[in-house]
């Protein structure tokens, strides 16, 4: 059995490790590149959501390096992703690839179910084995989505311009080949020392913009075009909450064991959103009040084209827009979009903050010209 | 005077208008609803909504607009489950949300929330909640619903017996549908609100009609008999509309009494996207049966839609041609 998974930014930082740990082998797509979304472009159904069509070039790329099991989560509505497993079953397929899928859910709470289907990939029951190995995983997720949050931090403050970018890009490539927990937080920690070592001019006052939005276009930077890194690279801090390791701990394992999760964002959008009404929409709405209370200069929401969710939650965001001032734009990604115009809007809301801001404070920001004009 | 509740013309006024009009009639308030959908209130609807947004979710922008200075409340439910273990889809359950943002001046809106996910029972919830907010005792509102709903159970089995909700809906009535031996029969699937509007889909039901087409809808079908026949699936799916769709098909490819399928989805539609996908690799693998998908959007034209019935009618005779000739020599 060769396991393979979909990549949703840096997962399989997370999951490479822990398959090692469980003897498992594993096969990584290649990272989601313009290939594997013409593949899925192709073979999926033309109006599915964008991260299913990826997924499914995932599979096809990772099939032809000798992948013969899928491994993915699952879920139960309302959005579409909890259905993924079943329509990707059926096109995979229809196309005659011979791939097995496990999901990893517990249907309606069946939580035997749940330990059948890992009994089918680890090969035997060792449940203080799992339970270490997925604990170990989560540490892994969050540690690396708080080096994430440093490269938003030094970006815009780095001295030599691009530093940050090497170090980070160095980081997930060398991670492909790191083996188990113990290699791979070396991993981590060597990589936060060369983060920290980078120098910075401290006394900037950079932009700060919040992205919110759907989770896989916002934390999967291959399919967002880089946005983060590039807003940082314009002088700009961004964050965003929504996080992978926020999607495993509190998405996934609090949902699935009865642990009070934390609800900050629900409570911010209650005014506006009402419900859970599936996907991110609540978040969405939440975080951007929580970013304007917060100070931030704008926010940008990214979605993938249909998704039903944020559809919602953009409805709503021109209430919030207005109640905090605060500028929203939105980018919405599917596989006709081109790079060039995207960032064109990207850069012009990056004008927009940097005029407001020049007009509410008097005060010049650091706003990195030089670098927006390409010649650094 | 009675006090005027608005519930307007789109979505799942075709499924539960019935429902909702009694329930309130009960509780001495009167029922009104908007006009049926047209240019005008589409418009009306596209501009005050989302362009993102999904054809139907505009038109009911629509239909709010021109009922909202005639009543004085609006029921919007927020539709998250009506059946157990499913839900519907994530744009019914942010509409009072999505409508409040984008209509202003709106007079009271009754958005209660109508889960019925994890409990069926949790209807009453939600039914003493709407007596609380018009300040009707308990006992009334409870009273109210068991009406309505055995009212809702008599529209019901008139469907089941064949009768297009529609029809009923527009108080008309029509004679069963005759059984001509050279009528075919079409099954219309889809959203209620996307094969019902006629306003909406350009009058596809009148058009297969005049073609001397028989019209059958998953809601001639019980939904328990329906849910059995999804029961192959191999995950349960979670949309009420699409375990219902899935079912209806499986059914018709065991049956093998309906002479083609079409599947009217809205354009940017996320369950259309899978369930319509689901729908078509059954119907392929399983059965020879005629299969085609009509999409709609604000753009869709009369034209476009009279071309598409054409060809299929024209396809279905085709075959039923064929098939008497290779019966005969036999
Ligand atoms: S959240 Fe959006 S992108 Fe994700 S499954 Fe739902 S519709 Fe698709
Ligand atoms: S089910 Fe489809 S057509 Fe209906 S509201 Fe949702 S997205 Fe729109």
């Amino acid at each position: 059995m060769k396991i393979t998974f979909p990549h949703l930014g840096n997962t399989y930082i997370c999951v490479k490790p822990l398959l090692d740990e469980l003897n498992i082998d594993c096969i990584i797509p290649p990272f989601n590149n313009r290939e594997a979304l013409e593949l899925g472009t192709r073979h999926a159904p033309e109006c599915c959501c964008l991260p299913l069509k990826i997924n499914i070039g995932n599979y096809l790329q990772a099939y032809k390096k000798g992948a013969d099991t899928i491994l993915m989560a699952g879920g139960c509505g309302p959005c579409r992703f909890g259905y993924y497993c079943e329509l990707q079953r059926e096109i995979l397929e229809d196309m005659g690839i011979d791939m097995k899928i496990i999901v990893l859910e517990a249907p309606y709470g069946n939580v035997w179910e749940l330990v059948r289907r890992i009994v089918k990939l680890t090969g035997a029951f060792n449940l203080p084995k799992i339970i270490w190995a997925f604990k170990n995983a989560s540490r892994i997720a969050i540690s690396v989505d708080k080096l994430e949050k440093l490269c938003f931090k030094i970006r815009p403050r780095e001295l030599n311009k691009g530093e940050t970018d090497g170090v980070y890009k160095k980081f997930r490539t060398e991670a492909l080949s790191v083996k188990g927990f113990r290699g791979m937080e070396k991993h981590i920690a060597k990589t936060f020392d060369e983060l920290n070592s980078i120098k910075m001019n401290k006394s900037i006052e950079p932009l700060k913009i919040g992205i919110v939005g759907e989770i896989y276009t916002t934390v999967d930077s291959n399919t967002n075009f880089n946005i983060e890194a590039r807003l940082g690279n314009l002088g700009i801090q961004v964050d965003r909450s929504v996080t992978v390791s926020g999607w495993i701990v509190e998405h996934m394992i609090k949902k699935a064991l009865p642990l009070p999760r934390d609800m900050e964002f629900a409570k911010a959008a209650y005014p506006y959103l009402g419900a859970m009404i599936g996907g991110h929409a609540r978040e969405t709405v939440g975080n951007t009040v929580l970013y304007a209370k917060n100070n931030y200069d704008g926010i940008i929401q990214i979605y993938p084209l249909t998704c039903m969710p944020e559809i919602v939650a953009e409805s709503i965001l021109p209430a919030v827009e207005k109640d905090y001032d605060i500028p929203v734009m939105t980018l919405i990604i599917d596989e006709m979009t081109g790079e060039a115009g995207y960032m064109t809007r990207v850069e012009a809301f990056a004008d927009l903050l940097e005029s407001r801001r020049n007009k509410n404070t008097g005060q010049k920001a650091g706003f990195d010209l030089t670098l927006r004009s390409g010649n650094i | 005077m009675n006090k005027r509740v608005g519930i307007p013309g789109g979505l799942y006024f075709y499924k539960f208008y019935p429902l909702w009009e009694s329930f309130f009639n009960e509780l001495g308030m009167e029922a009104v609803t908007s006009i049926p959908s047209c240019r005008k209130i589409l418009d009306d609807g596209v501009n005050a909504s989302n362009d993102e947004a999904c054809l139907p979710v505009k038109m009911y922008h629509g239909h709010v607009i021109h009922l909202k200075d005639r009543v004085d409340m609006l029921f919007i439910p927020r539709l998250t489950s009506i059946s157990k273990n499913e839900y519907i889809c994530p744009k019914i359950g942010g509409l009072p949300d999505m409508i409040r943002h984008a209509i202003k001046n709106l007079p009271p809106v009754i958005d209660v929330e109508i889960n019925l996910r994890d409990k069926e029972k949790s209807i009453l919830e939600a039914v003493y909640k709407i007596a609380r907010i018009s300040g009707i005792s308990k006992n009334k509102a409870k009273s109210a619903y068991s009406k309505a709903l055995s009212d809702y159970r008599a529209f019901r089995e008139k469907v089941k017996r064949g009768v297009l909700p529609t029809d009923i809906l527009e108080k008309k009535i029509y004679p069963l549908p005759s059984k001509r031996i050279d009528t075919y029969k079409v099954l219309l699937l889809g959203h209620q609100y996307n094969i019902y509007d006629a306003g909406m889909n350009m009058n596809i039901i009148k058009k297969l009609k005049n073609k001397g087409v028989e019209v059958v809808t998953i809601d001639m079908s019980s939904s328990g008999e329906l849910r059995e026949y999804a029961s192959t699936l191999n995950k349960k799916m979670f949309w009420n509309f699409g375990t219902l769709a899935i079912g209806m098909i499986n059914k018709c490819i065991r049956e093998n009494n309906i002479d083609g399928i079409v599947y009217v989805m809205t354009f940017g539609c996320g369950i259309d996207s899978f369930v319509c996908s689901m729908a078509e690799r059954r119907i392929r693998k399983f059965s020879e049966i005629p299969f085609t998908v009509i999409t709609l959007d604000e753009h869709t034209g009369e034209a476009g839609v009279d071309t598409r019935i054409e060809a299929f009618t024209d396809m279905i005779s085709w075959r039923r041609a064929d098939e008497n000739n290779f019966s005969a020599p036999g």
